[in-house]
């Protein structure tokens, strides 16, 4: 990769991140716009887990990814600390892939 | 199994929950490290990348087109397309920093990511939202750039993400994320939307457009939200 391809990577992410923040200072801190701009996280977080989940990999991978965040969904539910969800949604996955030979 | 009866979801602590998150990253980082070096990137390259450029999923992308021969431009495109998401971001993390100077702003735009947005925007008042963002923005910049120097240098010691599940532990934070903004009805719709849009358009569309495209969930959760009120404007108490 040439240093000419890092650094317009570097200008174009960062001209992405500071776009979204000094545009966003624009925007009505009331009504709708505001109201659309608290509702961004809950989508965007949603549409993360389905892609990161079924996103690539052989259908065993997938599955026992999918198992994983399962499980680690239900230790969300038992108001496990983050750390707690990370490890056991990573160590159910890893085991099942163990398991199957996938 | 029953929930408890202490009330709902609680929100992750801002600063502990950073620091597990960023931890996790770290350990990608060291993988993209190693596969910045297998793709012919040098260690100086490999750094250069997740100093400046710090979003995990464009620095893959880039680095496994560049791998398999594709062009720079081809990788370019692909990973920008990737980062766009941090652009929706910018304008729910500006509100916490409102107060602080341009430089400020322009220092922690840097760290506008997923994970950072995520811990911040999952707190319940705006100073956990900025310790939440900080701790979170800081700690994993540090240790995804301590990892990918790790894994550049040290090579191939860790073996693939799949070996030990990381990829599944990405997934379920953000479940861990997301739980607060479902206490909320407006919150669940958008999920739910979202979600459905991200499981027609994933197979199908090129990777990041379908992010992209999750962000309408919103939108409709805000319609649904108008309707309920009567086309009153949509109520403030939106997660």
């Amino acid at each position: 990769m040439s240093w000419a391809t890092i650094v317009a990577l570097a200008a174009g992410a960062y001209a992405f991140k500071a776009a979204g923040v000094f545009l966003g200072a624009r925007l009505p801190t009331t009504g709708r716009p505001a109201a659309l701009v608290a509702l961004v996280p809950a989508a965007l977080f949603a549409g993360i887990i389905v892609q990161q989940s079924i996103g690539d990999g052989s259908a065993a991978i997938v599955a026992t990814r999918v198992l994983g965040v399962a499980v680690g969904g239900v230790a969300v539910w038992r108001k496990a600390p983050l750390f707690v969800v990370i490890v056991v949604a990573a160590t159910v996955t890893a085991v099942a892939r163990l398991t199957l030979g996938a | 199994m029953k929930r408890h009866d202490d009330g709902p979801i609680k929100p992750p602590r801002p600063v502990r929950d950073g620091v597990a998150l960023a931890a996790a990253v770290g350990v990608v980082g060291v993988v993209f490290g190693v596969l910045a070096r297998s793709a012919g990137l040098s260690v100086a390259q490999a750094c250069a990348m997740s100093l400046l450029v710090f979003t995990g999923a464009s620095q893959f992308a880039a680095v496994g087109i560049v791998g398999a021969g594709g062009s720079g431009a081809a990788a370019i495109g692909s990973a920008l397309l990737l980062a766009a998401r941090n652009t929706l971001y910018g304008p729910v993390v500006e509100r916490w920093f409102r107060r602080d100077r341009v430089v400020v702003r322009a220092a922690l735009a840097q760290v506008v990511i997923d994970e950072s947005t995520g811990v911040g925007a999952a707190q319940t008042t705006d100073a956990d939202r900025r310790r939440g963002f900080i701790a979170t923005g800081i700690g994993v910049y540090v240790l995804w750039n301590l990892g990918t120097l790790v894994g550049a240098v040290a090579g191939d010691l860790v073996g693939d993400l799949e070996r030990w599940g990381l990829d599944a532990a990405f997934p379920a934070s953000f479940v861990a994320l997301l739980a607060p903004h479902l206490r909320h009805r407006p919150g669940r719709v958008a999920a739910c939307s979202a979600a459905a849009i991200a499981v027609a358009t994933v197979p199908v569309l090129p990777v990041g457009v379908p992010i992209l495209l999750t962000a309408v969930g919103a939108a409709v959760a805000l319609i649904d939200a108008e309707r309920r009120a009567g086309f009153e404007p949509a109520p403030e108490d939106a997660p």
